[in-house]
């Protein structure tokens, strides 16, 4: 529960019914119906509208548009392409989410120590952020790039590689490649939820342990750590759920090649409906993506709601 | 506290930060170096960190010959509508559920961020045929009213957190003096939220001025595409551009970076309002 909703509860119960203003003024409900609307439209009723295409052979191709059933999911279920980009998907998913939950909470233990120049750090951070992912994924194009990229430059110099490695362009390393630009963008902006949420950690308690003669690192596992694990799992799971959904990356960077390795659910929904134009098979795919999706959501939900419990 | 740091401590610390420092800033400043160079230093053998000779060759590419500045022109178009028109609905919907009687306003709070969490591609291929139903395929206005829905949740959200925090005198104040509900959103409230509207504004701004994917779906000539489309689209026919790519890549992000830079602390206060408990 965020700290705004933490409002005097005591105000709007003392404001039912009453109303601030008088009956005759707007209905207050009216001030919802342009945001509804624009969520009504343009969020809502695709995805039921989705729901539906799902089920038809819909296809800007063959002009059909009948009803068929089940008959997508069933050639889904079939489908290698479809199991292919679902595992890339879950992979890139998993380690991306870990990786930037992980080097995003070192970051942010760092940066809440002051020092000297960490205004201009946490400025800096939120470089990768606003850049546009697209430019991020030339970015790690030309840094990568197999002939003249400075990064097989660097760790040739280094001698970590003794010939020029091809990153994006082979089957092994393209995956790995676009998780590290992946990782590269979003972890700073990690590392400054957490660090708000660090900050929110009352400093006394910290303080106590320490005169206890508690240990650093005793200190960030007992105290630290269980307090910021509400932060933590929540910034964790919007980020998985967001990762779930690539797309720039993949399709700026590879397109989902080379020979299919990087293919994930949102580049392969998308050729299937503009490269296609098959909108009811395509539709079933972004389908099981939500479904999947929302699995995610609501098992995660009720985990992270059993911890809390469990932790009081 | 600081004084009586350890050596190692502070090592560790100076160490970290100058670490995350690079890792932040420094692809882009190989960016920044790289269109500047020539393309026969960009394919040397061994790379130079620093642009010499320096040249504009690349910038010029960009804008004489790929008429970069019409998809900023279109960019500036749609991120500026988006962000003025969110601002207004977002505005009015938080407002009322912040100040009116609106029962159960935390169900419908959550309705709406949920809402945000519907994955975009499961909503590009109905749109799409929606916007060609209603022949708004590659316009500004299809792109501008699908932006709208995209950042409205989290304007709403922030824009409201900031709305609460408002005592409610005012609202007392005014009703005494007989300001309407709407004057008194307007002229009261909403000049006293300049800075979480900044805030916001920007956010929902930054957001439409990256967008890939409905841009990419949606819009199909240089007239409405925007920056993102078009540097997707930099490639030659046999070989990459590199050069003109960090041109382009500068002149889109430098004006964000120093946006960014100027409302650096409210715009982490506003995105992580959301996911902190006090």
């Amino acid at each position: 529960m965020p700290s705004v909703l933490a409002a005097p509860a005591g105000l709007s119960s003392a404001r039912k019914g009453a109303g601030l203003f008088p009956r005759r003024a707007l209905p207050p409900w009216l001030l919802l119906v342009p945001a509804f609307v624009s969520l009504g439209s343009v969020s809502v009723y695709p995805i039921v509208n989705g729901l539906w295409l799902s089920l038809t052979n819909t296809s800007l191709v063959t002009q059909e548009h009948d009803f068929v059933g089940l008959a997508n999911y069933a050639l889904l279920w079939d489908d290698p392409t479809f199991w292919n980009a679902w595992r890339h998907t879950l992979i890139f998913t998993l380690v991306s989410t870990l990786a930037e939950t992980l080097i995003g909470l070192a970051m942010a233990l760092l940066l809440y120590e002051p020092f000297s120049g960490r205004a201009v750090v946490r400025a800096a951070m939120l470089v990768p952020w606003a850049m546009p992912t697209v430019v991020t994924s030339k970015m790690f194009g030309w840094l990568f790039d197999g002939q003249h990229g400075l990064v097989n430059y660097l760790l040739l110099q280094v001698g970590l590689i003794d010939a020029n490695v091809n990153w994006y362009g082979s089957v092994d390393n393209a995956l790995g490649t676009i998780i590290f630009a992946d990782v590269w963008k979003t972890t700073p902006f990690m590392a400054l939820l957490l660090l708000a949420g660090l900050h929110t950690i009352p400093a006394s308690l910290v303080e106590a342990a320490r005169m206890d003669g508690g240990k650093a690192f005793a200190i960030f596992w007992y105290v630290r750590l269980p307090l910021l694990l509400p932060t933590l799992l929540i910034a964790g799971l919007f980020r998985a759920l967001d990762a779930f959904r690539v797309f720039d990356l993949v399709y700026v960077l590879t397109g989902g090649g080379p020979a299919d390795s990087t293919e994930t659910l949102s580049t392969l929904s998308y050729k299937i409906f503009f490269s296609t134009l098959q909108f009811g098979y395509g539709s079933a795919i972004s389908t099981a993506m939500f479904v999947t999706e929302a699995i995610i959501a609501v098992g995660f939900g009720l985990f992270v709601m059993r911890q809390m419990r469990r932790a009081g | 506290m600081n004084d009586d740091r350890p050596l190692v401590q502070s090592l560790v610390l100076y160490l970290g930060g100058s670490l995350i420092l690079l890792w932040s800033g420094g692809p882009f400043l190989w960016q920044l170096s790289t269109s500047f160079q020539l393309d026969r230093e960009l394919t040397a053998d061994t790379p130079r960190f620093l642009p010499s000779p320096a040249t504009l060759e690349h910038y010029r590419n960009i804008f004489v010959e790929k008429q970069f500045q019409d998809y900023v022109v279109n960019s500036l178009i749609v991120a500026s509508l988006t962000t003025l028109v969110c601002l207004l609905i977002g505005a009015l919907a938080a407002f009322a559920l912040s100040r009116l009687d609106i029962k159960n306003r935390f169900g419908v709070l959550g309705l709406v961020l949920s809402i945000s969490m519907f994955p975009q591609i499961a909503l590009v291929g109905p749109l799409y045929l929606v916007a060609s139903e209603f022949g708004l395929l590659d316009t500004f206005t299809g792109l501008v009213i699908t932006y709208v829905a995209l950042g409205l949740p989290l304007v709403t959200w922030v824009l409201f957190g900031y709305f609460e925090t408002l005592p409610r005198e005012i609202d007392e104040a005014a009703r005494m003096d007989g300001v309407s509900t709407l004057g008194l959103l307007f002229r009261i409230i909403l000049p006293m939220s300049l800075p979480s509207l900044v805030t916001t504004g920007l956010l929902a701004f930054i957001a439409a001025w990256n967008e890939f994917m409905f841009a990419l779906a949606f819009t199909s000539t240089i007239e409405h595409q925007t920056i993102p489309v078009g540097i997707a689209n930099f490639t030659n026919l046999y070989y990459v551009p590199w050069g003109d790519i960090a041109a382009a890549s500068v002149v889109v992000t430098v004006p964000l970076i120093l946006l960014v830079l100027v409302f650096q602390r409210h715009i982490i206060e506003g995105l992580t309002q959301g996911g902190v408990k006090e």
